[in-house]
């Protein structure tokens, strides 16, 4: 199942991350294909966040290669990935709560600085999110936690993402809110950003993505088309309560 | 001068420029109604007043922008000072120009804040704060100790007869006629002084409207998303770091050129400790709030010490507390008060007003 080399956006390979003596990832492999949403589903402590995290900088892996657009990311700095545009909304979500929506919105631009089309694409946020444009005056922190989420979603659209990495976007939202913002990870990938979703709430997950990743004690245990997990048993018996 | 002050940081309104000449008229005017109204000594108390201010915007960028709780800040404050006295005294027979030294103390003390810097990247909160308060601690005691083996600091005797500030043979020290006007020696100082304050002031307020602003703000809200968002942390922070110490730096060495004299134990931190209380009890993050906040702290203790007595007089017809023990209590309940009634500062900052804009435009619709 997995994506040929030459075709895939990221290709990672024996990926291992340690905390101290903790081995938080024995051995990652995974890879995203350009364009394509891809899951990684698996309970608390299983390394998910560990890799993305890895993935974006802000760990250093002990051992293994990361390759993104062709391009090892050995010495990369997290600074520096986001210009390539590889993305992280981090878990919690990460919002600047004394800075308004719309300061947050321009920090996603950061590291661009073309005046005019980051305004264009601060006009595309606020359509996208209707919610945030009401808003853009208010103190972040103030937002309930869905239009938190929404403004993160939309703070990393601002850089101009070609990968983003969402981690546990549906974490502490209402369902009501879970479901719009499913809806929204739809809409981004339709627009031909590359998504990796990491995620508890595995049902929905598999439902929005094109491929999954099982993750367990950090490794990658099952790795599979989306709907086939969703079918699998054993991933029914163990993520999907049924 | 509160309000004066409000209208230097209103930018490009309407009667703005009517508002600045009235406000240097003001301002120039203000250390000969000062003397006019409650003698010299007061000129000499907005001269230090200045200084603080100084020092308290310095580490507004340590704590109020970037988030970074610095206990040790009066040690960038020393380190200018020491610069000054020990390259324009007898101590070391330097008599280097003012032009020189006041640079190269500004210059030190940010090189000092980068080695604080560097090494406390990761801390955050309380560690941070233990850390900072042993650097101040450590660069005080360096300075008392470091009579022996070589004499280099003068030890707790400290540095005295420093070379007052000089442009040319025009000494600050000395009074001076121009114009038909006397220009005292602390009348002189309060132009000097405030010239380096409206410098610090405006670098302040660029600064806080910058992209490097910004990512203070950004690291202080929240560390992780910052780097997430492309901002180079490692860089920014040392950043933060560097640009206080040189406004201590600053205030340091001008500080030891108007003294003429430095000891260790102007550098305690019971001095950190005030100019923190100036960020916070102001406005953390408002350099008006600061500003306010810095001159009810140096103002505040002397009002009480002169008027706490000439008060029991009137209400009690005797003196029944020492004023000069009464001022610290009384100074001590103002600070719990304001704390209470206003935990965010006297002056809070700017996006908490935006805020409620917003919510009355929301309530408006």
């Amino acid at each position: 199942m997995t994506a040929s080399t030459s075709s895939s956006l990221l290709r990672v390979r024996d990926l291992k991350v340690a905390y101290g003596g903790i081995q938080a990832l024995k051995s990652i492999d995974l890879d995203v294909a350009p364009g394509e949403l891809v899951a990684i589903i698996g309970s608390n402590g299983a390394g998910k966040t560990t890799t993305l995290k890895a993935l974006a900088g802000l760990l250093q892996p002990s051992a293994g290669e990361i390759h993104y657009r062709g391009i090892s990311l050995q010495n990369h700095a997290a600074h520096q990935l986001i210009q390539e545009g590889l993305v992280l909304v981090p878990e919690g979500r990460g919002v600047f709560a004394r800075l308004t929506v719309e300061e947050n919105l321009q920090m996603g631009a950061y590291c661009r600085n073309d005046k005019s089309s980051i305004a264009q694409d601060m006009q595309h946020i606020y359509k996208l999110f209707p919610r945030l444009a009401e808003r853009h005056m208010q103190l972040a922190g103030t937002l309930s936690g869905g239009e938190q989420q929404m403004m993160a979603l939309g703070r990393a659209l601002m850089s101009r993402p070609k990968l983003l990495m969402l981690d546990e976007p549906s974490m502490g939202l209402a369902p009501m809110m879970v479901v719009k913002i499913f809806e929204t990870i739809r809409n981004i990938s339709a627009q031909g950003v590359s998504i990796l979703l990491v995620e508890q709430n595995a049902k929905l997950a598999l439902e929005v993505a094109q491929r999954g990743y099982v993750m367990e004690s950090g490794l990658i245990t099952l790795s599979d088309s989306a709907a086939n997990l969703l079918g699998s048993a054993v991933v029914r018996r163990a993520y999907l309560g049924s | 001068m509160r309000n004066a002050l409000k209208h230097l940081s209103s930018k490009g309104k309407r009667g703005a420029w009517i508002a600045f000449v009235m406000l240097a008229i003001v301002l120039l005017a203000l250390p000969f109604f000062t003397e006019e109204l409650f003698g010299r000594g007061w000129v000499r108390i907005m001269d230090f007043a200045l200084l603080y201010i100084m020092l308290a915007l310095g580490l507004n960028i340590v704590v109020g922008y970037a988030g970074l709780l610095d206990l040790g800040y009066i040690a960038f404050f020393a380190v200018g000072a020491y610069c000054y006295a020990l390259l324009g005294s007898p101590q070391l027979g330097l008599h280097l120009p003012f032009w020189i030294i006041l640079p190269l103390g500004a210059l030190l003390a940010c090189l000092f804040g980068v080695l604080l810097g560097a090494p406390t990247l990761r801390l955050r909160g309380d560690y941070l704060a233990i850390v900072t308060l042993g650097f101040g601690e450590i660069i005080r005691i360096f300075l008392n100790n470091l009579n022996a083996p070589i004499n280099i600091t003068n030890g707790p005797q400290g540095i005295s007869m420093i070379d007052p500030i000089r442009f040319g043979e025009f000494s600050l020290g000395n009074t001076h006629e121009l114009l038909g006007l006397t220009f005292p020696s602390v009348h002189l100082h309060y132009y000097l002084f405030l010239f380096f304050t409206l410098l610090v002031i405006f670098i302040s307020l660029r600064l806080e409207d910058s992209r490097i602003g910004r990512a203070w703000m950004a690291i202080r809200e929240d560390e992780v998303a910052a780097e997430a968002m492309g901002i180079n942390t490692r860089n920014i922070k040392l950043l933060a770091f560097a640009m206080g110490a040189t406004f201590g730096g600053l205030a340091g060495g001008l500080f030891a050129g108007f003294q003429g004299f430095v000891s260790p134990e102007s550098f305690g931190l019971t001095e950190s400790i005030s100019v923190l209380c100036m960020v916070v009890l102001g406005g953390m993050g408002n350099i008006n709030g600061v500003l306010l906040g810095s001159m009810l702290l140096v103002v505040l203790p002397e009002a009480l010490r002169h008027g706490s007595g000439p008060a029991q007089q009137l209400l009690f017809g005797k003196t029944l507390i020492d004023p000069e023990s009464l001022r610290m209590l009384l100074f001590g309940l103002a600070l719990i008060t304001v704390m209470l009634w206003r935990p965010a500062g006297l002056w809070p900052s700017n996006q908490r007003r935006r805020e409620l804009v917003a919510e009355n435009d929301a309530a408006q619709l």
